[in-house]
């Protein structure tokens, strides 16, 4: 293995050959260099795309910050290069290395990977084959790092079961850890590396695949999940943080352009509204909110400690945040004339909403941008996103009225029984939004239709669900294209290739591992990019393993079907979502669960931690200890 | 409102960042320093910022100079004192000076600059110094950039071997490139017209000439 100078030196040489080679460089300012040799843990944090993308990445920063602060540890980042470089560390023998000190991946002791999303599957391969670690879990050895993975993806763990050693389910910030404190007291046992998993199995919110095996019908279908050893837990309770921690202000600040070039900051996590389709909504509650105080602070350090022009207020559903209107006023009030550009994304479509964003409306003239997500009465009380289109016309309208001049709506298509008249549907309010603008403003308001195509999560109300074909999408696509044209409408889409790759392996089993390894070997990588994506080698995947790409797509599955993530406990109980499931089916609408609690499981299940963080810090009822029987009781009804 | 003329060089790793990403960077850096920057009038206000001559990607400098308009009075001094603990990796003032609120546009008055690379991969140098000789006495140079044919001879002032080997033991060579609007000279245009790989030397600016530094 090439030592940290080497790689340097060989690096000036290829750096002027490639594509804006500040991604290779690290050295930005916020970056933590540690001493390598006195640090007794050393931690690699991948996110398995370019830096472009990864740099961003609030997930990482978060572990980032909170492993550099210990004085036993450090964690360096690490992106996959683009082709380009690729091409050049494998002619100029390179391992992929890490940005801070240009050491390689192989000599960290821990490599961890987020996986927010799937298409980032064959990039992890990538990422360690450049790195010179066993693609495959069991070909590693005491000599190479441990490989750990976590991300909202990593809720359905199964499909990357062969390639990461131990998955986080759930929130990373404080299970990292107790992870580290665990590798380090196997690392001075000398024990084999199978001691090493089993303790991490023992972790709350640690899953080791390794330790299970699964079983499935004739039909394809799972039968069981089979623990190997009885101290592996049967199911695996996500981990959460009872209160969020301090938000991390000393932002890495890039030389290079970069997707997002901003100070960000979780304002809330978690969502009571309930959209069926939503996964984030399901797999991140409580709902646990950063005092106004706390956020306006964090931004002042960061500024202060980055620069950055812009601040983005993060949330899955802004308007909902408690204090949200004394937050924006606080906001505008601190920062307003310092030429900041302020978002806050994920508004309801309310007035009030229009309100808040004119508060924090700085010179720069930017777009309005709802999600109505389906253009019928019917189809969004089915999803779960009640609001009337009468609402939703004087609301756009107002948008247009009150000086926005572009407005971008956010619909999905393929909803579990959608029609075609949904789908025309979509294009006919886009139309009456549009014409509801150049009442109020004339030829210089224009709408922007961002259509995406639904795939059925797990863990969610819509598990059960198919997802459409690719010549449904095509046929609904076509539909909207024609429909949509003209002066000031936009469209956008997404590829049905694309779609299809998400929708296998969301709902994927562990059959899927080998799959991936296929795809991946016949040159599949970047599945995120329209430009690199090759549907081909996944189909080629597919056949060289004797799997039916569309059992994990188009099919209905049954109501007490065995899913691959059965034993992934994610706090909402699969009985809650059964129920919701059924209501969707008969156009029934579950109101936001801050007005009353429906038992999703996040209390029961979550009850001694509840009581020890009583009051504000969750938006969940209280417990006492005749409570949690009742709503245990309720559960059961 | 003051305007500050900042030398400042440029290593690694700013060497992988280009002339519109460090603009930002100043902007950052200044937002960061609590200097308040000014802004261009209008709808869409442009902090006012201006870079003396455009480095290429990839090259070092000691030399870049960047025009600052504040819109308070704070002095070069102080300025200094902020900047020094507010600029990132990479970056490191030289000096500050302060300029005339009306002067020419600092871009009009670059004249020249100065370039040394050294070459990574060891070169014969007898080899070397011929083919600088030879180019020197070339009357012209047809090179062909961005599909523009144009002559390369008349934008290089000077052109030698140097004859010490850099700290690292690399040959180098010296090359004084016209830097007028429209008449620009590429330090790796000349690295190729000499038949060397550009991509294997490491060029850096060290002299930047302008029209009142006669």
């Amino acid at each position: 293995m090439l030592t940290s100078t080497e790689i340097q030196s060989r690096l000036e040489r290829i750096l002027l050959r490639v594509q804006k080679p500040g991604r290779y460089v690290g050295g930005e300012l916020n970056q933590i260099v540690k001493d390598w040799d006195t640090i007794e843990t050393r931690v690699a944090l991948a996110f398995p795309d370019i830096y472009d993308l990864g740099v961003p990445n609030l997930g990482l920063a978060i572990l980032y910050h909170t492993l550099n602060a210990r004085p036993d540890v450090l964690a360096e980042r690490a992106f996959v290069p683009w082709t380009d470089m690729e091409d050049q560390l494998r002619r100029n023998g390179i391992p992929l290395y890490s940005l801070e000190t240009k050491h390689a991946i192989a000599q960290f002791d821990i490599l961890g990977f987020t996986l927010p999303y799937e298409s980032l599957y064959t990039n992890a391969l990538n990422f360690l084959d450049l790195s010179e670690i066993p693609i495959y879990s069991r070909e590693r050895t005491k000599t190479h790092p441990l490989v750990i993975a976590g991300g909202h993806a990593a809720f359905n763990p199964e499909p990357m079961h062969a390639f990461i050693d131990a998955f986080v389910i759930g929130e990373g910030e404080e299970v990292i850890h107790d992870i580290v404190n665990t590798y380090q007291a196997w690392k001075r046992s000398s024990q084999p590396r199978t001691a090493l998993l089993r303790s991490l199995a023992k972790i709350w919110g640690v899953y080791v695949p390794s330790l299970y095996e699964t079983h499935y019908q004739p039909d394809g279908t799972v039968a069981s999940v089979e623990r190997l050893v009885e101290d592996a837990p049967k199911k695996i309770e996500k981990r959460l943080v009872a209160r969020l921690l301090p938000p991390p202000t000393r932002f890495i600040v890039p030389n290079i352009d970069v997707v997002h070039n901003r100070i960000a900051i979780e304002i809330m996590r978690g969502c009571t509204r309930g959209c069926r389709f939503c996964h984030a909504g399901m797999i991140t509650r409580p709902i646990r909110e950063r005092p106004v105080e706390e956020i306006v602070n964090a931004l002042e350090e960061s500024i202060e400690a980055t620069g950055f022009e812009e601040i983005a207020l993060l949330s899955l559903s802004s308007s909902d945040y408690t204090n949200i209107v004394d937050l924006v006023k606080a906001i505008s009030v601190r920062f307003a004339g310092k030429h900041m550009t302020i978002s806050l994304p994920s508004l309801r479509i309310e007035s009030t909403s229009i309100d808040l964003l004119e508060e924090l409306r700085t010179g720069r003239q930017t777009g309005f941008t709802l999600a109505p997500e389906a253009a019928t009465e019917r189809m969004r009380n089915i999803i779960n996103k009640p609001i009337s289109t009468e609402n939703l016309l004087d609301v756009t309208r107002a948008i247009y009225d009150r000086g926005w001049q572009s407005i971008k709506l956010y619909f999905m298509i393929g909803h579990p029984s959608e029609t075609i008249e949904d789908v025309q549907a979509i294009a006919d309010l886009c139309k009456k939004v549009l014409a509801g603008g150049r009442n109020a403003i004339g030829r210089r308001a224009n709408l922007h239709a961002g259509i995406s195509t639904f795939v059925p999560k797990p863990h969610t109300p819509f598990q059960w669900v198919p997802c459409d074909s690719v010549e449904q999408i095509e046929a609904k696509q076509r539909l909207l294209r024609n429909a949509l044209s003209g002066p000031g409408l936009k469209y956008s889409w997404t590829n049905p290739q694309d779609t299809m790759l998400e929708a296998w392996l969301s709902r994927g089993d562990r059959r899927l591992s080998e799959v991936i390894y296929s795809a991946w070997k016949h040159g599949a990588k970047f599945d995120a990019w329209q430009d690199q994506y090759r549907f081909d080698a996944w189909e080629t995947a597919f056949a060289e393993n004797g799997l039916d790409p569309d059992f994990y797509t188009h099919r209905t599955r049954f109501i007490d079907e065995i899913f691959p993530w059965e034993h992934i406990d994610p706090g909402v109980r699969k009985k809650f979502l059964t129920q919701d499931y059924q209501w969707s089916l008969e156009g029934k609408v579950r109101p936001d669960c801050r007005q009353q609690c429906y038992a999703c499981g996040i209390l029961p299940g979550f009850a001694e931690l509840r009581r020890q963080n009583p009051g504000d810090a969750w938006k969940c009822p209280e417990v006492s200890q005749g409570r949690v029987r009742a709503v245990n009781t309720l559960q059961e009804a | 409102m003051e305007r500050l003329r900042i030398t400042y060089s440029k290593t690694t790793p700013m060497r992988y960042t280009s002339n519109l990403n460090i603009h930002k960077i100043w902007e950052r850096t200044l937002r960061r320093a609590r200097l308040p920057l000014a802004y261009s009038e209008g709808f869409h206000p442009q902090p006012r910022l201006i870079q003396a001559s455009p480095l290429p990607l990839g090259l070092l400098s000691r030399v870049e100079m960047i025009d600052i308009w504040l819109e308070s009075e704070p002095g070069a001094e102080p300025v200094a004192e902020k900047l020094a603990v507010a600029l990132p990796p990479g970056l490191e003032v030289q000096s500050i000076t302060p300029i005339e609120l009306l002067a020419p546009a600092l871009p009009a008055q670059v004249r020249s600059a100065e370039y040394v690379a050294a070459f990574l991969t060891p070169v014969d140098r007898d080899e070397l110094a011929g083919r600088v000789n030879r180019l020197l006495g070339a009357p012209e140079l047809r090179r062909e950039r961005r599909g523009k044919i144009y002559d390369l001879r008349p934008v290089i002032e000077a052109l030698e071997v140097l004859p010490d080997l850099d700290a690292e033991g690399h040959s180098c060579i010296f090359m004084r490139l016209s830097a007028r609007e429209n008449a620009t000279g590429r330090a790796e245009e000349v690295l190729i017209t000499l038949e060397y790989d550009p991509f294997d030397t490491r060029i850096e600016r060290v002299k930047l000439i302008l029209n009142s530094s006669e």
